[in-house]
């Protein structure tokens, strides 16, 4: 994408139809929230699910989304620089061991930097099989995967055993980040959301959710991630790092010490990844767990690749995610029943685009799946629910399937380069 | 270079890993305040004649879990979905083998044939959205792996019945039994029946691999992709055909126990097989003989860590820490051989052209 915006285009004098299209990029992410948020509020008043878009839900999306969001960030850092990270689901476990550890003996925010301090072993490890040794990233990945898996229920054995509250797989109860609430605006939104008014209380639902009980980890999550867009897209650090993901051999040209800007983007990765695993233990739980992750790092991962290997659109996709996650927890049944109807229409609606498109494959099974939603939807009325604990995995598939075809991928991710290459 | 330095080379890999593996274990446990000489004294003591047929039970099912793994990583196809495929086969298995459509045996062959029927279709999936909409296979198999264990949960509550404290399928009638085969007279664990699954999928990926021309093109699309296509091998096909093998396969990791043992599909069915397979399989290098090598270390290695928490009062859980950093110390001792070995073929190439080199310039 900063190769596109790099060619020389019209001058500024007329806005061409190509600057339109890059101003409509810039902004692009808010146009697709505002219309996320129209689609629910009409599926809302339709279905008479009130739960979609209830502060109670949404704040539960808010706080399903960061993890995944952080582990994406991870997954950012390292692909940009061109290193596959699967081991994101391992780092993320490492962290959440790390934060139940060092949050029970020394507090909540020592607790963070020890959990991205264990994340950013598991990543240099990744980094170290990777950049250094040069074997293959995926098989690395499940190598870290595994051991991190290992280790921590080993040391959640050794570390948690005997203390109040604590058992082997399991930490004692441990603090919680501090959270913010906006007098005056929590309690005027809340009473507005409760109304069900078209949009209006849709708008409250979510200006409640940023401003009642909100965790400064959260806070500290939505900086990272616009540092990180910063850093990556705006300083020459950031485009020295990404040269290394899409063609380390002309970054060696330039000077670039390829290997060690991998070396620290990788370990990076593990760092947020990390962050994403305290943020499961101390925010979205209240301690550490066997298991805990749930293979949220994987769906970072997956955010991420929705989100075009950029910092908005992981963001998007974790919201996503997150989305279907809480939808599922709070009143699942029917609040999954009725995103039933909107990915019926949803699909229903890409059908007809690709008929236009000429693309009859792609229409027919699109229009097929839609009908099989939409008949599903009005023949019975809650979601069982085993079926609404998958909604996040199989929107990633779904998501993946439909979008994966306009991504564009970092050049030269997954090779292993070998210092020297340039010639 | 010759066959015994090939063969000395090939080895080194496996054994320093092992070894550095060992070194990393000991390191972690004096860290933690336990006695490395009492784990390896458990661990290293020659197991007894049960714990000998339970680890040989172990590594057939890992085998077999490895084999699925390894089919569709020869070719750069990472196939992390074996658990769910092994799960949704499981289940379908043991679904169809209670209905006795067959008599006797002909219902075991019909049901082993669905299972691996069902495990390909679950793999299949995830092979058409990668050929059709170039979603990566790593994350569709990951995700489905999930919606398995969602989707089976949901199909045992409607289709099983309570068992105590477990929901169960109905049991497959006893014509269609499997039975266990006593190793030992003195043993109350008898080797699965179909233990003997996994010796013929072995015997049957080496004789593909090798001897056929699907084999090769697995090969040469794994080596190198481009040059596959040169020569007129259709990846697409390869991904869908090696992802379809590979979910078969991984469909017949739960027979030698449903057949042999549970005789249904319960709640307390082993979990992590299909993980533990892919960890198998890098650590055999994805060949059929260093396959059997890395399931019997690992089932050795998780029969012996269970008395630990008795005998010396250290978490078994050590074990999976070895395992890991078994993998990892795998595939980079690999690596490192492989480059070791391109630099020794390098200078005996580069000798070999001195030489003839020198030799010209005597004549001229």
């Amino acid at each position: 994408m900063t190769l596109v915006q790099n060619v020389p285009g019209p001058g500024p004098a007329a806005p061409s139809p190509l600057s339109r299209l890059r101003a409509f990029r810039r902004y692009r992410i808010w146009v697709y929230l505002a219309v996320l948020l129209v689609v629910l509020s009409a599926t809302r008043v339709v279905t008479g699910a009130h739960d979609i878009t209830s502060p109670g839900t949404l704040r539960a999306a808010l706080i399903a989304a960061v993890p995944i969001a952080l582990a994406g960030l991870g997954g950012l850092w390292s692909e940009r620089a061109g290193v596959i990270n699967i081991g994101l689901e391992g780092m993320m476990v490492l962290g959440t061991l790390g934060a139940g550890y060092f949050t029970y003996h020394y507090g909540v925010w020592v607790g963070l930097l020890g959990a991205a301090l264990f994340g950013a072993v598991g990543g240099a490890l990744h980094a170290l099989a990777t950049v250094v040794f040069g074997v293959d990233h995926i098989v690395s990945g499940v190598a870290v995967n595994i051991i991190a898996a290992g280790v921590a229920s080993f040391l959640a054995e050794v570390l948690f055993t005997g203390l109040p509250g604590g058992g082997p797989t399991q930490s004692p109860s441990l603090d919680r980040p501090p959270t913010l609430t906006v007098p005056g605006v929590s309690d005027v939104t809340a009473s507005v959301a409760a109304e069900n008014w078209f949009l209006v209380s849709d708008l409250a639902g979510l200006l409640n959710a940023l401003t009642a009980n909100l965790s400064w980890f959260t806070v500290v999550a939505l900086l990272l991630i616009f540092g990180t867009g910063w850093l990556l897209w705006r300083t020459p650090f950031g485009l020295r790092l990404r040269s290394c993901g899409e063609s380390p051999s002309a970054a060696e040209t330039l000077g670039v010490d390829v290997y060690r800007y991998k070396f620290l983007a990788v370990t990076m990765s593990g760092l947020f990844a990390g962050l994403g695993g305290a943020y499961l233990a101390l925010v979205a739980s209240s301690g550490y767990q066997n298991g805990q992750t749930g293979g949220r790092g994987y769906i970072g991962l997956a955010a991420m690749i929705f989100g075009n290997w950029r910092p908005g659109g992981l963001f998007t996709g974790s919201l996503l995610f997150g989305y279907t996650d809480a939808a599922r927890l709070r009143s699942g049944g029917q609040s999954v029943h009725a995103l039933l109807l909107i990915i019926a229409v949803a699909l229903l609606v890409i059908a007809v685009w690709q008929l236009l498109r000429g693309a009859r494959v792609t229409a027919v099974v699109g229009f097929g799946v839609g009908a099989l939603a939409l008949a599903w939807y009005l023949s019975t009325d809650r979601v069982p629910g085993d079926f609404t604990q998958m909604t996040p995995y199989v929107a990633t598939l779904l998501v993946l399937a439909l979008a994966s075809q306009q991504l564009r991928v970092p050049a030269a991710i997954g090779s292993s380069y070998r210092r020297g290459e340039a010639g | 270079m010759n066959m015994l330095r090939r063969a000395g080379l090939a080895l080194s890999a496996p054994v320093l890993a092992l070894l550095v593996a060992g070194m990393i274990t000991s390191l972690v446990l004096v860290a933690v305040g336990d006695s490395p000489v009492v784990f390896w004294e458990t661990v290293l003591t020659w197991p007894g004649n049960r714990s000998l047929v339970n680890i040989l039970n172990e590594a057939s099912v890992l085998y077999l879990s490895g084999l699925a793994a390894a089919i569709g990583f020869r070719m750069h196809l990472f196939n992390i979905g074996v658990e769910g495929q092994y799960r949704v086969a499981t289940f379908a298995a043991a679904l169809f083998g209670a209905q006795a459509l067959l008599p006797g045996v002909a219902n075991t062959v019909a049901t082993i044939l669905v299972a691996m029927a069902v495990g390909a279709a679950w793999a299949g999936i995830a092979a058409l959205l990668r050929v059709t909409r170039g979603v990566s296979e790593v994350i569709s198999t990951i995700m489905l792996n999930a919606i398995a264990v969602s989707m089976v949960a949901y199909l045992l509550r409607r289709t099983g019945s309570r068992q105590g404290q477990t929901i169960a399928t109905d049991t497959i009638p006893e014509s269609s039994w499997v039975p266990g085969i006593p190793l030992f007279a003195d043993s109350v664990t008898e080797l699965y029946g179909l233990a003997f699954l996994a010796i013929l999928a072995g015997v049957g990926f080496s004789v593909l691999l090798n001897r056929t021309r699907f084999g090769f093109d697995l090969r040469a699309t794994g080596q190198s992709a481009s040059a596959a296509v040169a020569s007129g091998v259709s990846v697409s096909r390869m991904v869908v055909y090696s992802m379809l093998l590979s979910g078969a396969v991984a469909g017949l990791i739960g027979m030698p126990n449903l057949f042999g043992v549970s005789h249904n599909y319960g709640s307390t069915i082993q979990t992590g097989i299909g993980f533990a397979g892919i960890a198998v399989a890098l650590l055999g290098r994805n060949h059929p003989a260093g396959i059997a090598a890395g399931a019997l270390i690992f089932a050795y290695l998780s029969e012996q860590a269970n008395p630990l928490g008795i005998l010396a009062g250290i978490s078994p859980e050590i074990i999976a820490v070895t395992q890991g950093v078994v993998v990892l110390c795998v595939v980079i001792a690999y690596e490192v051989v492989r480059r070791y070995r391109n630099r020794l073929e390098q200078r005996a190439v580069a000798e070999a052209l001195d030489v003839s080199r020198g030799s010209e310039e005597v004549a001229a």
